[in-house]
């Protein structure tokens, strides 16, 4: 897609450093003339937002770091020196914890994105398994950090957690609690178990980071997809990324800058859990164990299975699920746009996640009254985790067989420009 | 999505959440304090009203021991003057470090004491976790640096609760021995006995001091112990919000500018 390069270097160095290292031609070519399909719309944002929300949480995180305690006893009090005595220590842990809210709810729109306009679709499989493997990496690095804080609900959602191994001895008895002993460095959840989640915490950013390079590789080699889903058919129909998307991108990531910022200075604590800002303490269990809002639709899911092992192997099932799903949509046509059966499902998918989200964060017992008639919010997850399943196992290989797609516009350059003469892309 | 959103959201709102268990407690009042909103800030006279009312009533049984005393003049605070805070530090009797003879006791046995100083915290009250249940018949008063934070609800529930005694409890209820109904606590029994009471204080500025008003005051000096950098939180995130509204402006302008041919 890329082509063959452009770069022309100017200057004495920039030859001699061309022939020995081709760093600035890679840049000039990755960067700024890369072509970039003229049509993408405010949801094809959401990379350069990630990758920006990527380094506020490194670069917060690695101060946040010269200040933290990775020590049983000492860990909360040191968060909460962070939040009084360090300079602007108070910005740098609001930042960097609702900076997790906002890196999932980006990913989360980019994820949805990428389902509704194909871009999982041939030639984009690897891209696409790459982005899985980043929003895997992403959960484990966000859960780990929650716990670092060691308050109550860090305490036990590591303790939660953790025990999903020990299902395991189900299948080979002793296993399971041998993996959890393992993780804990210990027989609970303590000391041994905060250093290494700290250790752990520290170093999947970067291997984030490592995966996000492949997953930009792995997009630049058959180039973006676009909300029509059709081929680039040649250079009418692209732009160079730089001053195009550049521009666009920067505008889209301030304003979602304005947005983070505005919970940052006015409602920091909005996704957080109050039983948080009471210190670690084994032996009372809170009231209600939650996780964090982006992790509460595979908890609905957890707890809609009344059997411990089938509750986690459900759990693993939602997440492994997506490696497949470049093979289990069958449709010819790339975006939702021209595939009315399609779209349906698809922004039913997306309330049964928010409604997936919602169950997770009530409490086990509660109900819903229908006309004097209580539903347990547990059947209610229960078909919202079928549909979860339904939809990537059932519906994206039938219905892409069934559907009859719309007409598919001849090309971008025609559907942006209408009649009018392309512009040259330069 | 023109189908799924609207009757996802019908459905929404025909349905009514209710926990099947009932003996949950009532949701807090609705009082208003300063500090609320994006311009809110703490009220310095109810501050220093309400510091005297966690030193003369609070402290009895609760610690704050994450507060320390040169937080008390400091901007955003209280801020007492100067003079008034090392007055108030030195007022408190901290633990003193070994003396010349290596001593931490007194030839009586008692603990060696010293005047505190504005880098000491708030001594507590009790000097362990089974002190303070073995004087409150066995519950463990929380410690207050952090408990509008670890609450839902925040200084509306700490009102609520200092404000909610006195109600008879229901027939239906049966009381445990040495606890106190309280319809805004979890559980609507609570070990606190009613802490306030009228004129408990006397205010220096001439406020009635009503148990209304103490609870009020109380609440909001123990959100400025949870949360002592709102003000400058809030400060700076208005120069953030500008600064970063004018900088969309201009990324708007360019972008569109960029892209003037190319639709």
């Amino acid at each position: 897609m890329s082509g063959p390069s452009t770069y022309v270097p100017k200057t004495a160095f920039s030859r001699w450093l061309d022939a020995r290292l081709p760093i600035i031609r890679f840049a000039n070519d990755t960067m700024l003339t890369f072509p970039t399909p003229r049509n993408l719309n405010f949801w094809y944002a959401f990379g350069a937002i990630l990758t920006v929300f990527l380094g506020i949480q490194i670069v917060t995180g690695i101060v946040l770091a010269m200040h933290y305690v990775p020590n049983e006893n000492l860990a909360f009090d040191s968060v909460e020196s962070i939040m009084r005595d360090v300079n602007y220590g108070w910005l740098l842990r609001y930042m960097h914890a609702n900076g997790a809210s906002f890196f999932f709810l980006a990913v989360y729109v980019h994820m949805f994105r990428g389902l509704y306009y194909g871009s999982y679709k041939a030639p984009r499989e690897v891209l696409w398994i790459l982005g899985v493997v980043i929003y895997v990496l992403m959960m484990a690095t966000a859960f780990l950090g929650y716990v670092l804080v060691w308050g109550q609900m860090s305490f036990w959602a590591a303790t939660v957690i953790t025990n999903l191994f020990s299902s395991l001895d189900q299948i080979v008895p002793h296993v399971g609690t041998a993996i959890a002993t393992w993780l804990w460095g210990g027989f609970a959840v303590g000391d041994a178990t905060l250093n290494r989640f700290f250790s752990l915490h520290y170093l999947l950013p970067f291997a984030i980071a490592a995966v996000v390079g492949l997953h930009i590789w792995a997009l630049h080699v058959p180039g973006n997809n676009n909300p029509l889903g059709i081929d680039v058919k040649g250079p009418q129909d692209t732009l160079p990324f730089h001053p195009y998307y550049t521009a666009k991108d920067a505008f889209y990531v301030a304003l979602f800058v304005v947005l983070y910022m505005a919970v940052v200075f006015y409602n920091p604590d909005l996704t957080g859990n109050p039983d948080n800002y009471i210190p670690a303490n084994p032996v009372v269990t809170p009231p209600d164990i939650v996780p964090e809002w982006y992790l509460l639709p595979f908890y609905a899911m957890l707890r809609s299975v009344p059997q411990k092992l089938l509750g986690v192997l459900v759990l693993a099932g939602a997440i492994v699920t997506l490696f497949f799903v470049p093979w289990l949509d069958t449709s010819k046509v790339r975006s939702c746009r021209f595939r009315p059966q399609m779209k349906f499902f698809f922004w039913f998918f997306v309330v049964d996640c928010i409604l997936l989200g919602y169950l997770g964060s009530q409490s086990v017992d509660a109900a819903w009254n229908l006309a004097g008639i209580d539903l347990p919010l547990v059947w209610v997850a229960r078909f919202a985790t079928a549909y979860y399943f339904g939809f990537f196992w059932v519906l994206l290989p039938l219905v892409g067989l069934f559907e009859k797609p719309k007409a598919l516009p001849d090309s971008i350059a025609k559907s942006v420009l209408g009649n009018a003469q392309p512009m040259p892309a330069e | 999505m023109r189908i799924a959103l609207p009757l996802g959201l019908a459905f929404a709102a025909m349905v009514s959440t209710a926990a099947l268990a009932d003996d949950t407690n009532l949701p807090p009042k609705d009082v208003s304090f300063s500090f609320e909103g994006p311009f809110g800030h703490y009220d310095r006279a109810a501050l220093q009203r309400g510091f005297q009312v966690y030193k003369e009533v609070c402290s009895a049984c609760h610690s704050l021991n994450r507060v320390a005393f040169h937080t008390l003049d400091e901007s955003g605070g209280p801020e007492f003057s100067e003079a008034e805070m090392k007055a108030i530090a030195a007022g408190y009797q901290i633990d003193a470090d070994p003396n010349e003879q290596g001593d931490i006791f007194d030839a009586k046995g008692n603990r060696l004491k010293r005047a505190g100083t504005p880098s000491d915290y708030f001594p507590g009250p009790f000097a362990n976790e089974n002190a303070a249940r073995a004087a409150n018949n066995g519950a463990l008063p929380p410690d207050l640096s952090l408990i509008v934070k670890e609450r839902a609800g925040g200084a509306h529930y700490v009102y609520s609760i200092l404000t909610g005694f006195g109600q008879k409890p229901p027939a239906d209820v049966k009381m445990q021995t040495g606890m106190y109904y309280n319809p805004y606590f979890p559980g609507r029994q609570i070990a606190m006995p009613p802490p306030l009471t009228d004129n408990q204080v006397t205010f220096n500025d001439g406020t009635k001091a009503t148990v209304d008003q103490e609870a009020h005051d109380v609440a909001t000096f123990l959100s400025w112990t949870s949360e002592p950098k709102m003000e400058e939180r809030k400060h700076l995130g208005f120069d953030v919000m500008i600064f970063l509204l004018a900088l969309s402006g201009l990324l708007y302008l360019s972008y569109r500018r960029v892209w003037k041919d190319a639709h």
